[in-house]
């Protein structure tokens, strides 16, 4: 690739050409210059300018020390929105920026929430289980046995394109939640459900308050730190060439196969990862409430990720995330309602009650956000900051 | 034979609902190359309506009157939802369709309340004896509704103008608005036949029992049968329907033979472990027209 090179002192002609060979001088910054890249490296950088460098740092600091100050109701509130944030993730790769519509999200997120719980399970219980706890055995293998499911889809998702592929992600939701409702000795039966992983971490129960922490200040660190992990894993998967055949199979299938994008093997490499997401974020969402049913993993779960991914902003890992976050945090909001406007009643006996607002509020912002602003929360961001990067100028 | 006989003419009745949901599908599907996921919602307001007029206006009235309401209602969501997406991606506009589904069913089960309402259809359970076989009087009604809206369709699409103009439409958007078609009046005429189709489905799929909140799932299985039969194919939508209602009831019938890993109410999910076996050998569907692709 180019890189910046320092012009040869004036005497270097008359050198012969066969001496050492120019190296490219170690890429640096420009005090005060903030768009100029010296190499492109820099430019295609993780943290590229200076102020992204700040703002994540920041953003990461007050993640870090939230817990110090929000009360615990909240903490979990959030805790869950980290979780859903690895799905919703997991959810761009494929539908944002692969461009193949997934509506079996919560099919691959409920095999690795069975995953997870069958390892880390009590032995004896009810239910299957192998008691094995630690973390990092459970997690990663709720993450590959999924993404196995993904690979073992993949095959229609080559044959198949649009919204034909989303009606047979569709129909996977539905016959997993037949095996889940009837496979009682792995799920608990439908109702009744079984306890979740267990989050622990060198021998130390997470989910249980130790003496320094609550249960809910030290289950919102893991998340955090976890969703960091993998938010970074995913942007440098989309940046990578992977990625760039991901958008290239997403703008134009076919262009993309006579450049020599081998179609099959990317659409399947795209199921696989978002759906090691899924099983990953799977895994973790119930060692938050610690028990789940199998009806939990129905439509309007796989309905809620692509509401995410697409108020967030398809196609953007950080709008990925900021829509999890905006999907978690929304009903809770919305139970500030009753005491605001008069007429919405905050029981379910009530006629204009708040979950039935909830779900309106869910289409609309759904329907709104697809019509006015596609590219999601991250639209509007993006409009924001190019509004104050050329302040006082319109553009 | 004669229980065999009795399955068939369920599965028939059965189907008849599904073609008429999966000819919805179709007809929106030709006009807009979208998937409208807000189907459940119209069959669900459709059927409550009915049970609303059934009770002062009676049943043959109520069912005509609910349709065109559904179909007036489907026509507004077309106009405030679907008009400002055309030329996006379809993709975008089939998730529109989930919220729409999302918003318009919150009304029809608050509509609905808590009360047990009932379509009121003179059949009920009754049955009669038709060379001696015993058949329920709903699924003849079914059956028959269904035989008399499918031969309107089609006389629809091969007769009239809109009809003309509705394959013009669906065999070339661009073409057609050349021509003068109104793209924009094919899309409105679409969505309210969907709509209406989609009542009078809900209000069957309701006759002889109560209509429930869940009712919407039955649309839900419309879409493997779109997706069997091809998902740009009207004859399509109605031999897939009626192949997927008799087929989901001999597998309930059968339900006792099979083994019992599969677990209990194997027919829920026949449709769509169908709808898969198929896809893998025919990925349009059995009378679906291969999309020409064009870089």
């Amino acid at each position: 690739m180019t890189t910046f090179r320092e012009p040869r002192p004036a005497n270097a002609a008359q050198e012969p050409t066969t001496s050492e060979p120019l190296r490219p001088t170690t890429p640096r910054r420009l005090w005060g210059r903030p768009m100029l890249y010296t190499s492109y490296s820099l430019e295609m950088g993780l943290l590229n300018t200076r102020s992204k460098q700040v703002a994540v740092a920041a953003l990461i600091v007050l993640g870090l020390a939230m817990p110090l100050g929000v009360p615990d109701e909240y903490l979990n509130l959030l805790a869950i929105g980290c979780v859903a944030a690895i799905g919703a993730i997991g959810l761009g790769l494929v539908t944002g920026y692969a461009g193949q519509v997934s509506l079996g999200h919560a099919f691959f997120i409920a095999v690795g929430a069975y995953t997870a719980a069958v390892i880390s399970g009590n032995p004896e219980g009810r239910t299957i289980g192998f008691g094995v706890t630690s973390l990092f055995v459970w997690l990663p293998a709720a993450g590959l046995v999924a993404a196995l499911a993904g690979v073992l889809v993949a095959p229609l998702a080559t044959r198949l394109r649009g919204l034909y592929l989303a009606v047979v992600t569709l129909g996977l939701v539905f016959i997993g939640e037949h095996i889940f409702n009837e496979w009682r000795e792995l799920t608990g039966g439908s109702g009744i459900g079984r306890p979740a992983a267990v989050p622990d971490l060198f021998g130390y129960r997470l989910n249980v308050s130790g003496p320094l922490f609550t249960r809910d200040q030290q289950l919102f660190w893991l998340m955090f730190v976890l969703l960091i992990i993998f938010a970074v894993v995913a942007r440098n998967i989309a940046r990578s060439r992977v990625g760039r055949a991901f958008t290239a199979i997403r703008d134009r299938d076919i262009a993309a196969g006579v450049m020599g994008i081998s179609l099959a093997r990317y659409k399947t490499v795209a199921f696989a990862v978002s759906s090691f997401y899924a099983g990953c974020a799977g895994a973790l969402l119930f060692t938050i409430s610690g028990f789940f049913t199998p009806n939990t993993f129905n439509l309007e779960m796989s309905v809620l990720y692509i509401a995410m991914v697409l108020i967030g902003g398809a196609g953007t890992i950080s709008g990925a995330i900021m829509g999890a976050f905006f999907i978690t945090l929304l009903p809770r909001a919305t139970q500030f309602l009753p005491s605001v406007v008069p007429f919405v009643g905050a029981e379910s006996t009530d006629v204009p009650n708040v979950f039935q607002l909830q779900v309106v509020l869910y289409g609309a912002l759904i329907i709104v956000f697809l019509i006015f602003e596609p590219r999601g929360l991250f639209g509007i961001w993006l409009r924001v900051r190019n509004y104050w990067k050329a302040w006082p100028f319109s553009y | 034979m004669t229980e065999i006989l009795q399955m068939i003419s369920r599965g028939l009745g059965l189907g008849s609902v599904y073609a008429l949901l999966a000819l919805g599908f179709v007809i929106i599907y030709k006009s807009t190359r979208v998937i409208s996921f807000a189907q459940p919602a119209f069959m669900l307001t459709g059927a409550v309506l009915v049970s609303y007029f059934t009770g002062p206006l009676g049943f043959f009235v109520a069912v005509p009157l609910a349709a065109l309401a559904t179909a007036a209602l489907a026509l507004g969501v077309e106009r405030v939802a679907i008009r400002p997406m055309v030329g996006r991606p379809v993709f975008a506009v089939a998730i529109i369709t989930i919220g729409v589904d999302l918003v318009v069913r919150v009304f029809a089960t608050g509509l609905l309340g808590i009360d047990i309402r009932q379509v009121g259809d003179p059949w009920g359970l009754e049955s009669t004896l038709i060379g001696g076989v015993e058949i329920q009087q709903r699924h003849i009604a079914m059956v028959v509704t269904t035989v008399v809206l499918v031969t309107l369709l089609f006389a629809f699409f091969r007769f009239t103008r809109m009809g003309l103009a509705m394959r013009a439409a669906a065999y070339d958007q661009e073409a057609a608005l050349a021509q003068g078609v109104s793209v924009g009046a094919v899309f409105a005429v679409a969505w309210g036949i969907a709509g209406a189709l989609a009542a009078i489905g809900g209000t069957f799929a309701a006759a002889g029992g109560s209509v429930e909140q869940t009712l919407g799932l039955t649309a839900l299985v419309a879409l493997p049968v779109i997706i069997l039969g091809g998902l740009d194919s009207l004859p399509g939508a109605v031999l897939g329907g009626v192949a997927v209602g008799v087929l989901q009831e001999l597998v309930a019938q059968y339900q006792y033979k099979f083994p019992s890993w599969l677990g209990g109410n194997v027919s829920a999910i026949t449709p769509w472990v169908v709808m898969l076996l198929v896809l893998l050998v025919r990925p349009y569907g059995l009378f679906g027209t291969r999309e020409v692709e064009r870089v």
